[in-house]
């Protein structure tokens, strides 16, 4: 479970995955955009934003679950690098959050009929931006350096399994218009061939692989600010 | 002998003209196809690769900058 951050920079060098990302996600712009694909009604061709919204969403848990890392390994070490990761990881998960949200939008102007008809979906995910937007007031209202960095940590730890209840339980549980929610099937159910997995699966992973790698040149330059002042 | 190859030369080259009017003269046809969906896909393509490129590089010049500082 515990991997030390020289250990991980060890990793974050690695150019392997950086590129397994670039390829998948290039991958999904042609099998996506030109696979054949259900032919359902109102979706028609909307049903490939499933490519690349639902993504934005997986990239933004990816980078999410590295900040739980991050603020535990905190807590247990106390090493101040393990709380510039977390909120590295928390800003750019943030960033996808916003173009989940932007994207599910656009989507649902065109096939529920407005950008926002406080679907329990779209309400529970406005919520879950106000939480994580919370976290980085509440870091940078603290100065003291350790103080913040623990009330940071523990409330990333919180805030984690409240945003997963507020967009992948709560809509379940209640009426919504978006697919995979009360009663309402996901598009796997109408993909008889399971063609669309070919563009679907690499796009989630090769999306999650780029938030990772925005996260690690954020993290990086934090790492060399937090260097340079510990040094004077 | 000149005689005959340039009867020939030109017969030749009159077979092109009545090549002209039959169809299959468009050759690139399949980046019009089907309303020309492959150039926006390829500009898609294109500008992603361009966005992954930027990264690699920011990429790179940070690598030089924590060998300044190690």
């Amino acid at each position: 479970m515990s991997i030390t951050i020289d250990k991980l920079l060890v990793y974050i060098d690695r150019p392997w995955w950086k590129i397994t990302g670039v390829f998948l996600v290039f991958s999904s712009i042609f099998t996506g955009l030109l696979m054949p694909v259900p032919a359902l009604p109102i979706l028609h061709e909307t049903i490939r934003n499933l490519y690349f919204h639902v993504p934005m969403w997986m990239a933004m848990l990816a980078v999410f679950k590295i900040s739980i890392y991050g603020s535990l390994m905190y807590l247990r070490t106390g090493d101040q690098r393990y709380d510039l990761l977390s909120l590295e990881c928390v800003k750019v998960g943030l960033f996808f959050y916003v173009l989940g949200l932007l994207s599910g939008m656009l989507w649902a102007k065109y096939t529920w009929g407005a950008y926002w008809s406080n679907d329990p979906k779209q309400n529970s995910a406005a919520i879950g931006a106000l939480l994580y937007s919370a976290y980085l007031v509440l870091r940078n209202s603290i100065e003291e350096e350790q103080k913040r960095g623990r009330i940071a940590a523990i409330y990333n730890i919180f805030a984690f399994p409240i945003m997963i209840v507020l967009l992948f339980v709560l809509p379940r549980m209640t009426d919504s218009l978006h697919p995979g929610n009360g009663g309402n099937p996901a598009f796997g159910k109408y993909d008889l061939d399971n063609g669309m997995k070919l563009a679907f699966y690499p796009a989630m992973l090769g999306w999650s692989l780029i938030a990772v790698w925005i996260t690690t040149i954020r993290f990086r330059i934090q790492l060399i600010d937090y260097l340079k002042n510990s040094i004077n | 002998m000149k005689k005959i190859s340039i009867a020939l030369l030109f017969t030749l080259l009159s077979a092109n003209l009545f090549a002209q009017p039959g169809a299959g003269i468009e050759m690139a046809d399949f980046m019009r196809s089907s309303g020309k969906i492959y150039v926006v896909v390829c500009t898609i393509a294109i500008t992603f690769l361009g966005l992954a490129y930027y990264l690699f590089s920011i990429d790179r010049k940070l690598k030089r900058l924590e060998k300044e500082h190690h």
